[in-house]
């Protein structure tokens, strides 16, 4: 899994976790219904403790991006996670609020931003999810 | 009842006229990896040594799985594996005789591990301690200290002086205790980015004294970096109660500080200025910070 730490951005590594395989989710990366590698090979590949990897899966399995299965592994779930439109939009407006900051601060316009946006998500489509699955995204 | 894997109180030693440990407490329980982090010269190694029964407590006392190290040192070091910041192993030996002294002592060996990590290591069994390189030596001693899959595994400076190679294959080997076999693992170590990848825990020393000591997320919630900009310049930075270390200059000051966000602004409002943005600090932000306030109270004193 293509997940990688950085510890000089001041983001706790288990929360980096946590966003990249929401991340991995989001962009097709990761599939419903895919296992994800147990805690132990995690650990050795990111080079970080063990229980860091229980505590991102953790936070993952409450807001239900993945599931774990009884003896056997933990996997990515069908639905995607089921929060009120209230607290999703929070979730959203916050980052918003956090790249149009960084974004004045580097001297990015609004606009430059939403073109790239644009741009970003049709890079990641192109990468992530297969044509059928868009197609079905599209139905939905 | 179930002890705690490490329990160490008011733990006291004074080397000729020097405190090298002052007052020190530390728990440990089982599953968990802690992180000692402090400058030379802080009390790590000789803390570590207490545990292991290899210096006596002058005043406190020390419990390994409840035991004194001191006075039941077979009980207690057939249970923890150690790996020395000297690596001070017998340099007449060989590998194979190496492991094979260690072994006698450990009826928990598993010889199966050992073959395992000498053939990941590629290193020779035949070869004599006195002839391997430093990173060698690290992997000799490495196999040494976890081969009897030890329910405690102290480690000290395990990457000092090492090549990324041989440093993973040590962070490997704490992974491994870990996750495998839920042990506890404490090393100490000044590559604090290490320290903060591998630790639960993390537990700073200062001058024999702890003066940090928590779980690494809340230790990093604890301390804040924000970028600060004021109206005016200011030459030396302006004073503001919760800041531990400020950098910059003029207008535009990157501090790291302690306490609530909202204590801070205050603080920066009435030096006439605003936070422009506010993250976790990271360990080496904190440890700087704390080291540069413990340098100021000395020449203070």
């Amino acid at each position: 899994m293509d997940i990688s730490i950085n510890v000089t951005d001041g983001v706790p590594i288990y929360r980096q976790i946590v966003n990249q395989v929401k991340y991995l989710v989001a962009s097709g990366l990761l599939q419903p219904g895919e296992e994800l590698p147990p805690i132990r090979t995690l650990a050795l590949q990111l080079k970080v403790t063990p229980n860091t990897i229980v505590k991102a899966y953790g936070e993952l399995e409450i807001s239900g991006v993945l599931h774990k299965r009884q003896g056997s592994g933990t996997f990515v779930s069908d639905a995607r996670p089921q929060l009120a439109m209230r607290d999703r939009r929070r979730v959203i407006e916050q980052r918003i609020d956090a790249l149009l900051v960084e974004a004045y601060q580097l001297n990015f316009t609004a606009d430059d931003i939403l073109r790239m946006i644009r741009e970003r998500k049709a890079a990641m489509d192109e990468t992530g999810a297969e044509p059928a699955e868009e197609k079905k995204e599209l139905k939905r | 009842m179930e002890h705690p894997v490490i329990d160490v109180k008011d733990l006291s030693r004074t080397f000729a006229d020097k405190k090298a440990l002052d007052g020190v407490s530390f728990s440990a329980a089982a599953g968990q990896v802690y992180g000692l982090v402090g400058s030379n010269g802080a009390g790590k190694t000789t803390l570590l040594k207490h545990m292991l029964g290899l210096l006596r407590a002058t005043a406190g006392s020390v419990r390994i799985f409840g035991l004194d190290p001191v006075r039941d040192p077979a009980g207690v070091l057939s249970r923890v594996g150690y790996l020395s910041e000297e690596r001070d192993l017998p340099e007449w030996m060989r590998i194979d005789e190496l492991l094979r002294y260690t072994q006698a002592y450990h009826p928990t060996w598993d010889a199966a591990y050992a073959r395992e990590l000498l053939e990941t290591f590629a290193l020779d069994p035949k070869k004599k301690i006195k002839d391997l390189s430093k990173g060698m030596r690290a992997q000799a001693g490495l196999i040494a200290a976890v081969a009897h899959r030890p329910e405690l595994l102290i480690l000290d400076e395990p990457s000092s002086g090492l090549d990324a190679m041989v440093r993973r294959d040590i962070l490997d080997a704490i992974v491994r205790a870990v996750a495998d076999d839920g042990r506890t693992v404490i090393f100490s170590s000044h590559l604090l980015d290490e320290v903060e990848r591998m630790s639960d825990h993390v537990t700073l020393m200062q001058q024999g004294r702890v003066t940090l000591s928590g779980i690494l997320d809340d230790v990093r919630r604890d301390y804040q970096r924000s970028r600060v900009r004021f109206a005016e310049h200011f030459d030396q930075p302006p004073v503001i109660d919760t800041a531990l270390a400020m950098e910059g200059g003029g207008r535009t000051w990157s501090v790291i500080h302690s306490g609530s966000i909202e204590q801070f602004r205050h603080s920066v409002h009435a030096c006439g200025g605003e936070v422009v943005e506010s993250r976790d600090a990271t360990l080496e932000e904190i440890f700087l910070a704390r080291a540069g306030r413990g340098r100021q109270q000395v020449e203070a004193a």
